[in-house]
């Protein structure tokens, strides 16, 4: 964290931004490709996710410069996430619930 | 762009418990009008999460097939059906664009008055071209395939209501984003931050810590154009 930061008084080599766009792009065409050879199941969603959360890292790493912000900023950043994810979860359970009672009361008649 | 006098600072996390307890500023070295664009994305991010949220719920609680996204948005190019061909060429563009975002704020730190407009202007230009597939995507939905916000012809009726809803919050965002950045291209090309001229709307000295914030927005439109590619038209 220390080394990374002191190569940072001035401004950062144009070769890492070039680099992460070449990374975004052939990120982007693979998760096309997942789509292209109609993937399906586990593996499907799998890379989607994976590819999907390659992108958003880079993304907010180097082009919105969070790999060097100090953690005061970085982490007032970051935990609120986790409260979305718990609504994530939370809207799961609830979704498998909602279509089981109406299968259920769509089957049964009510 | 980095005060030297943070190298000073301890760093990680005990850099962090040092920050939050100084009695001072908390973000220490950025920008107030840096932090309160993060602030807002925040926000912006909660916003978008719950959109996405509630569309995952009702997409896995319809008892109706949901419409299967490869076929509702292919494209027939000479006779051939290509799945997601304008949703592939709308990432690569929005992709593009957050590039040469990237590259106007590295132009604008070295004060390269130039090199700094022409990459803002060259990204409002692919902002442009985004709205304007994005355009072209509705009006063949709405007009060719007939989907509306209460029913269409692929499946379940909640589909039309979501799609425009997400899709539609996101463009506004990048409508606004263009508008900005059409802006400040003219302000950089003007000089206004090698001068410091006073803003318009404000007393204060333009500076081009101001495009680093319109940078920030810019991939943040970017960022969220990512998980709506992903859970809206390849899940």
């Amino acid at each position: 964290m220390n080394d990374t930061k002191k190569e940072q008084s001035t401004t950062h080599k144009i070769g890492i931004y070039l680099w992460i766009w070449g990374l975004l792009f052939v990120l982007s065409f693979f998760s096309y490709m997942v789509d292209w050879y109609n993937f399906q199941g586990l593996l499907r969603w799998s890379l989607i996710l994976i590819f999907m959360f390659l992108k958003a890292g880079l993304i907010m790493a180097f082009f919105m410069h969070l790999f060097w912000e100090r953690y005061a900023l970085v982490n007032v950043l970051l935990w609120p996430m986790t409260a979305i994810a718990c609504f994530v979860g939370l809207m799961v359970a609830e979704g498998k619930y909602t279509v089981f009672s109406r299968l259920f009361y769509f089957f049964t008649g009510g | 762009m980095t005060d030297p006098t943070l190298d000073k600072l301890p760093g990680g996390f005990k850099g962090m418990s040092s920050d939050i307890g100084s009695d001072q500023t908390t973000f220490k070295g950025v920008n107030w009008g840096k932090a309160m664009m993060w602030i807002f994305l925040l926000s912006d991010t909660f916003v978008f999460s719950c959109f996405l949220v509630a569309y995952m719920k009702v997409r896995a609680s319809v008892t109706e097939p949901w419409p299967y996204p490869s076929e509702v948005f292919g494209l027939e190019v000479f006779g051939v059906p290509v799945p997601l061909l304008l949703i592939a060429i709308m990432t690569f563009v929005l992709i593009t664009s957050s590039g040469t975002m990237a590259l106007a704020v590295k132009y604008g730190y070295e004060k390269n008055r130039k090199m700094c407009g022409l990459f803002v202007l060259l990204t409002a230009i692919g902002g442009l071209t985004f709205v304007g597939m994005q355009a072209f995507e509705w009006s063949k939905l709405i007009f060719h395939d007939g989907v509306r916000p209460w029913g269409n012809p692929f499946g379940a009726e909640q589909f039309g209501a979501f799609f425009f809803m997400i899709t539609g919050f996101h463009g506004t965002h990048v409508s606004i984003g263009v508008i900005f950045l059409f802006i400040f291209a003219r302000k950089v090309f003007r000089g206004d931050f090698d001068t410091g001229k006073r803003g318009y709307f404000t007393t204060m000295k333009s500076d081009y810590v101001a495009i680093e914030i319109l940078g920030l927005y810019w991939h943040f439109v970017d960022l969220v154009w990512v998980f709506i590619f992903a859970f809206f038209y390849l899940w």
